[in-house]
């Protein structure tokens, strides 16, 4: 019983470290812009896509490069290659769909619809790239499994719990400790008098893309090395479970996008684990619904006031 | 020397004029106010100088901006703080209410390049406003009015300003703070400050001020020093209660 638990959580953690790394990405947007960013979970999509050729790439698979690279060493590539490219589609996105409407004082409402068209452009782009066929994430590293009890667990799942907690205590520091994290939440809280303190706002936004979208990036990797079959749709569910999350954890907030996703990941397996697998979203948003009956802001969430 | 110099601006929201072709201009080491009743185009004038976006600010369509003997009409609103060194001091304050006291002074240090004068100006800006040395380390949206009216003063002064312009820096001071406020002022002036000031209040505003201009619906009615336009009958009729 107890090992069952124990097991339980583990999985738990491992999905609600990848619902928390998209959560962040919506979050940081958010905070910055009031934006909801409804092509983050496409963004990741197209993370793991490009993580997909980058590996494949290094493998041998096209002329371009005709060695094959050993799998560690394709992964140690992989990874910050894909953060940077997926960054670089995140700001591209920002730089040609969302920065225009601003310049012309778009309503927020235009902007968001925005972003759903870009979302469903990315899939649609990837679908008529690609074709429909799906593609099948290479192995990179040999999977290993540690048994202590009736408990197992994966090296891979370890370093993707483990990766989500570096992301946010780093993450964390950066937004605390450095200026231009100092900047985001200045934006977040007033940004009409952002550029009154000498700073471009412009730069702080393509930081705040480039951070989340770098996130989605590294999310795209480790759910592609998890669950090893891309399709052009894969970013849809996800994406939008970890934007509930980001809400359910306070959107704005970083703590609330890992508490979210965390949450999330805990309630999906908890509920798997008592009750039929097809009862799982249902139970899953039910309570998340509550949460936020409970605490309209979400966890971490405060009501905004100014002071006049 | 002529500092600022603004000549037959005309901007608009959208197809509303909001400044019909003002001119004014500012020496260096002055204080010129900007006076006149809610509506006359006294804090467009100082966005429009700041460069600020729309919607915050109009859009130029005749007349120009000079600063130092330089147009500035094309230059971007950090530019205007990080290269030319005008800081505004907004209507309402703005600071940011989720940072400490300490992170708001900090930020505005965010462009400058000059490292070495920064502790310099952090003495400045406590020995003027020694409350605030006191609430460093609080959140500022748990100052007072009065105090986030000081940290907005503060916040420009980090900024390595040479050139001052404030939006109504006595609005919801009471009458001792509001005193304080503009004493300190006074003081920065002294050492060298050029200052552009927008009050409600004519009467304070021009016992402080060297000159001033006083607007109505987005033209400028009268300029003078600030002795002719305190005897102006006009002025002591509509703004000094008769």
């Amino acid at each position: 019983m107890f090992d069952t638990l124990l097991q339980n959580l583990i999985n738990a953690m491992q999905w609600g470290s990848f619902y928390s790394l998209i959560a962040l990405g919506y979050t940081l947007v958010y905070g910055v812009l009031l934006l909801i960013n409804f092509a983050h979970g496409d963004i990741v999509m197209v993370g793991s896509y490009i993580a997909f050729f980058v590996a494949t790439l290094f493998l041998g698979h096209y002329d371009l490069f005709p060695v094959a690279l050993p799998g560690p060493l394709v992964l140690a590539l992989t990874v910050p290659l894909t953060m940077i490219l997926t960054a670089l589609v995140g700001v591209t996105l920002e730089r040609i769909a969302y920065r225009p409407l601003r310049r012309k004082g778009a309503h927020r409402l235009y902007v968001v619809i925005t972003a759903l068209m870009c979302g469903l452009i990315l899939e649609n782009g990837n679908l008529a790239l690609l074709g429909a066929s799906r593609k099948k994430f290479p192995e990179l590293v040999d999977k290993v499994i540690y048994t202590a009890g009736g408990v197992s667990v994966t090296n891979l799942k370890i370093a993707v719990i483990l990766t989500a907690v570096l992301v946010f205590v780093g993450l964390h520091l950066i937004v605390t400790k450095t200026r231009m994290g100092m900047a985001m939440r200045a934006i977040s809280y007033d940004k009409f008098a952002v550029p009154l303190m000498g700073i471009p706002i412009d730069t702080v936004i393509v930081f705040t893309f480039v951070l989340g979208s770098s996130m989605a990036g590294l999310a795209g990797i480790l759910f592609a090395l998890s669950y090893p079959i891309l399709d052009p749709y894969m970013g849809l569910s996800i994406g939008w479970k970890a934007f509930i999350a980001a809400v359910v954890g306070g959107i704005g907030d970083i703590r609330g996008a890992f508490a979210g996703g965390f949450i999330l990941g805990f309630v999906e397996i908890m509920v798997v684990a008592f009750f039929p697998s097809t009862y799982r979203d249902l139970f899953a948003f039910t309570i998340l619904l509550i949460i936020l009956t409970l605490r309209p802001t979400g966890l971490f969430g405060v009501p905004k006031t100014t002071k006049v | 020397m002529k500092l600022l110099e603004i000549d037959h601006l005309e901007v608009a929201y959208g197809s509303i004029r909001a400044l019909h072709g003002i001119s004014l201009e500012v020496d260096e080491g002055e204080i010129v106010t900007l006076i006149g009743a809610n509506g006359a185009g006294k804090t467009t004038t100082l966005h429009t100088i700041s460069r600020l976006p729309p919607p915050e600010a109009p859009r130029l369509t005749a007349g120009d901006i000079r600063y130092r003997g330089q147009s500035i009409v094309g230059v971007e609103p950090h530019d205007i703080v990080r290269r030319l060194h005008i800081a505004l001091v907004p209507e309402g304050r703005h600071i940011f209410g989720n940072l400490t006291v300490q992170e708001n002074l900090k930020l505005a240090t965010y462009a400058r390049r000059d490292d070495d004068r920064r502790p310099a100006d952090y003495d400045r800006v406590f020995d003027l406003f020694p409350r605030l040395a006191e609430r460093r380390r609080q959140r500022s949206e748990s100052l007072s009015g009065g105090e986030q009216q000081m940290l907005a003063v503060g916040r420009a002064l980090m900024s390595g300003c040479t050139f001052l312009m404030l939006d109504e820096p006595s609005m919801g001071l009471a009458p001792l703070l509001m005193y304080d406020m503009f004493r300190a002022l006074k003081k920065l002036n002294r050492a060298g400050m050029t200052i552009l000031l927008i009050e409600q209040n004519a009467h304070v505003a021009l016992q402080f001020a060297h000159r001033g201009y006083l607007m109505d619906t987005g033209a400028i009615v009268r300029a003078g020093t600030s002795a002719e336009l305190l005897a102006d009958p006009l002025i002591h009729q509509a703004y000094l209660g008769g």
